[in-house]
């Protein structure tokens, strides 16, 4: 079963690998002369695969705190996904979102952090 | 030649970015995890927005700034929410692993009451 598992691993780690550096992702570019594309494009895979292991995070954990912290890693994560956007496409309104996301991100973190401790929102 | 310093810097972030994610996934508990979560995660992606601020400078000079804006906010803003949660985690009674060897905020809270 070990053995099932560690094969399965690899053979998952290999072929993000191949896709990293066979096929980048182009579809999401909305610009006309988008820069640094096949960077880019590549760079979105990881960024996805860390996405992805944060929210086996969300639905795994066993406490609360676990999910509130893999909530706020989330939104931490989807700022650098803006910054690199905004190189692709030229276009600096990508960092607004990513810095308005990641104000939301501090407050709703904070306001949780204070639920969990058990105490009211307004002292 | 910026560029690639940029690119650089980007390829530098991701890197910690994804060895936090697998921090997150893989240690025993919430006071490990937020750390080896919250410290790599922070600094790849204020990485990741320096790397941007370089190579954005030259063709938009507002895509830079903003970059540097996000990267001073969440330079603030990452560890205060860390404390809040662990602080809040601890006083809600959350174990620790059983492995840990010391946990001095409780000695703190015996020694108050």
């Amino acid at each position: 079963m070990k053995t099932l598992r560690w094969i399965l691993g690899t053979v998952a780690l290999l072929g993000i690998i191949a896709l990293i550096v066979i096929m980048p992702f182009r579809s999401v570019f909305f610009a006309a002369n988008p820069t640094h594309i096949g960077f880019v494009g590549r760079i979105i895979y990881i960024l996805i695969l860390s996405s992805l292991m944060v929210l086996f995070r969300v639905m795994q954990g066993p406490t609360a705190a676990d999910r509130i912290v893999a909530i706020d890693i989330f939104g931490i994560l989807i700022v650098g996904l803006c910054a690199v956007l905004s190189i692709a496409t030229g276009r600096s309104w990508y960092i607004d979102i990513g810095i308005a996301w990641a104000l939301q991100s501090f407050i709703g973190t904070l306001a949780l952090a204070k639920y969990l401790e058990g105490r009211s929102f307004n002292d | 030649m910026i560029d690639t310093i940029g690119m650089v810097f980007i390829a530098l972030g991701l890197t910690f970015d994804v060895l936090g994610c697998v921090g997150l996934v893989r240690l025993p508990d919430v006071y490990n995890r937020l750390q080896a979560a919250t410290k790599c995660v922070t600094l790849g992606t204020c990485s990741i927005l320096f790397g941007t601020f370089l190579i954005t400078i030259d063709t938009s000079l507002a895509t830079g700034l903003k970059a540097l804006v996000a990267i001073v906010f969440l330079v603030l803003a990452s560890p205060v929410a860390a404390h809040a949660v662990s602080r809040g985690a601890h006083r809600a009674g959350v174990k620790l692993w059983e492995g840990s060897v010391v946990d001095q905020y409780a000695e703190d809270k015996e020694g108050e009451e």
